[in-house]
């Protein structure tokens, strides 16, 4: 989780990851940086997210995002 | 049938009145059968490759959900599976339904090409030459949107993200609904389906609500677009250089904005009206601070598609994903962007193509993506700027950004009016050499084919639909707030709205209100 939390930190240093909710539907995150992330998370976890998990509901906050990389884990 | 002939009125008005007297069972039988007739006034040819459409998509999407129902009924009936071989079962599926999605996608979008090449250009052709042909009037109508909004489905049920539908009947209607057809929005299958699919009793306020907004349609279309039509054609001409072609882009501007969003609000009027909401395609575009938040705003429904299946598609392809690891090995901060800097150039492509097969599309598109990249990597720029002035709060710098991404975006739009690159690159160029505000008093304009009362006109028009627009920036909806008002008020301003179209619309003796722009596309 701190991983993806420097991760997410890295692209908007003024938001706090830990507790927010709407990343996605609050227009905090835009495509760009879902793709940067998903990018990252690549490199990091060596996980390839697919275009049908790019979802509101899978973005909108950091542990949404953290589970949808432990069930690509456990895939 | 043009959504502006009398024709479409009186059909829309007998459909209105037999949707509401039959049963509520019955009523997607007779949206279908009016989307089928509507569609026929198109002419017979039209009628096939509508049918194509439905037909490849339709079995397309049910080969793959078939295929994906057998794979989840074998698992679940083999728990003892190990993950390898469930892993190995699951790829087994996706390939042959990758396989099904490519092969429905390449027929679809080749129908397309085709049109495109050996149709449309013609048509543009014709058009410029004033010939008009039988050949060039059978033209597919609306199909790059019916077709986005079919290709949609079949990827959505590729996805696993909605069933395959199994009604044909049903589908159907979901592909030809006919307010929808000419030049979209682009609806997504789960929304517009559910909708489609129950039925509605008759709701006064409604039925109102649509019916208003169709009338503000009809007024920005005929009031607006069509009357400076004749200025824009006149401006393209190669002596109109300098000033002259930032008036072009400028009436360019309200042309396009009155008769694309004029055709929508007659669209999503009708279709409210009969208890369907469509999803909304404009969201005051000429009021963005930013290129990116100009594209949240305009063709919305057209951005969304292009981002959910080409962006993110393109995004997490292997090939980008193998390009990310190369740009991060030698570039550190740049690197990190460049795989989202590469799906745009191909999401921005794709969308120049899709509005026309000539370079001043292509370029068109590579322009907009340029505009946004740049901005992308002055980023941080703009942060240190703006941490050391603060202006972010201050009103005129608000309206600074607004009329800044304005007349950009309007420099890039008028790369549709010119199919030569060249014409185009000679006026941006002629901005900046041959720039003579003279134009403005010399007569030029009054040359273009617009009366002085034409200009009166469209000035009071514009001044209505910027009140409009900052009445919905604030409020959201003129109609609710209307909604408020005395009745004898609301009536009074309507009327004079019908009167406003009846009397200052662009008609006259042999006029034939001419086609929306976006039905080219």
């Amino acid at each position: 989780m701190d991983n993806l939390l420097a991760i997410l930190s890295g692209l908007h240093p003024d938001v706090d990851f830990e507790t927010a909710n709407d990343l996605i539907d609050g227009g905090i995150l835009d495509s760009f940086d879902l793709v940067t992330i998903v990018s990252e998370i690549d490199e990091q976890f060596g996980v390839a997210i697919p275009a049908e998990a790019l979802t509101p509901e899978n973005f909108n906050s950091a542990h949404a995002l953290y589970a949808l990389v432990e069930r690509l884990l456990d895939e | 049938m043009n959504l502006i002939s009398i024709r479409f009125v009186i059909f829309s008005a007998v459909l209105l009145v037999l949707y509401y007297r039959i049963s509520q069972k019955w009523q997607r039988i007779v949206l279908l059968a009016a989307s089928f007739c509507f569609y026929l006034c198109a002419g017979t040819e039209s009628l096939f490759f509508i049918l194509f459409t439905i037909l490849t998509t339709y079995f397309c999407a049910r080969c793959i959900g078939r295929n994906q129902a057998r794979l989840n009924r074998f698992l679940s009936g083999h728990p003892a599976l190990t993950r390898e071989d469930k892993r190995c079962r699951r790829d087994k599926t996706r390939r042959q339904n990758r396989l099904l999605l490519a092969l429905c996608l390449t027929a679809n979008f080749g129908l397309l090409f085709f049109c495109k090449a050996c149709l449309i250009q013609p048509l543009h052709q014709a058009l410029s030459d004033g010939r008009l042909s039988f050949l060039t009037l059978a033209l597919p109508l609306g199909i790059s949107f019916f077709l986005f909004q079919s290709a949609g489905y079949v990827i959505d049920v590729y996805r696993g993200t909605v069933p395959a539908e199994r009604n044909p009947c049903k589908y159907a209607l979901f592909v030809c609904y006919f307010p929808q057809l000419i030049q979209g929005p682009i609806s997504r299958f789960s929304p517009l389906s559910e909708q489609l699919f129950r039925g509605h009793p008759f709701d006064g306020k409604e039925v109102s609500f649509g019916l208003q907004r169709m009338l503000w349609g009809y007024f920005k279309k005929l009031v607006v677009a069509d009357r400076i039509a004749p200025a824009v054609a006149a401006l393209r001409q190669s002596e109109y250089t300098g000033a002259a072609f930032g008036a072009l882009t400028l009436f360019y501007a309200i042309q396009i904005y009155g008769d694309f969003t004029g055709g929508i609000d007659i669209a999503l009027g009708l279709s409210q009206a009969l208890g369907i909401r469509l999803p909304e395609n404009f969201r005051r575009p000429f009021f963005s601070k930013s290129t990116a938040e100009y594209w949240r705003r305009w063709h919305i429904t057209l951005g969304q598609w292009m981002k959910d299946d080409i962006f993110f598609p393109v995004s997490v392809s292997a090939g980008v994903r193998k390009l990310s690891r190369i740009s991060r090995s030698h570039w550190n901060g740049f690197g990190k962007r460049l795989p989202v800097y590469a799906a745009s150039i191909v999401t921005w492509l794709a969308t120049g193509i899709w509005h026309g097969l000539t370079p001043n599309f292509v370029l068109w598109g590579m322009l907009n993506c340029l505009v946004i990249v740049v901005s992308e990597e002055l980023t941080p720029l703009y942060r240190r700027f703006h941490s050391r002035f603060a202006l972010k709060d201050k009103p005129w710098y608000g309206l600074f950004e607004i009329i800044r991404t304005f007349l950009l975006m309007n420099l890039i739009r008028a790369c549709d009016l010119f199919p030569h690159v060249g014409d185009y690159w000679s006026r941006v160029c002629s901005l900046f050499t041959g720039f003579h505000l003279r134009v403005f008093w010399d007569g030029t304009l009054m040359g273009l084919g617009l009366t002085g009362l034409d200009y009166l006109i469209l000035a009071g028009s514009a001044a209505l639909m910027l009140a409009v627009s900052l009445i919905q920036e604030k409020t959201g909806s003129v109609r609710k707030l209307l909604w408020r008002w005395p009745a004898p008020v609301r009536r009074g301003l309507l009327f004079l709205l019908g009167l406003a179209v009846l009397l200052m619309g662009h008609y006259g003796i042999g006029y034939q209100a001419s086609s929306f722009l976006y039905n080219q596309f």
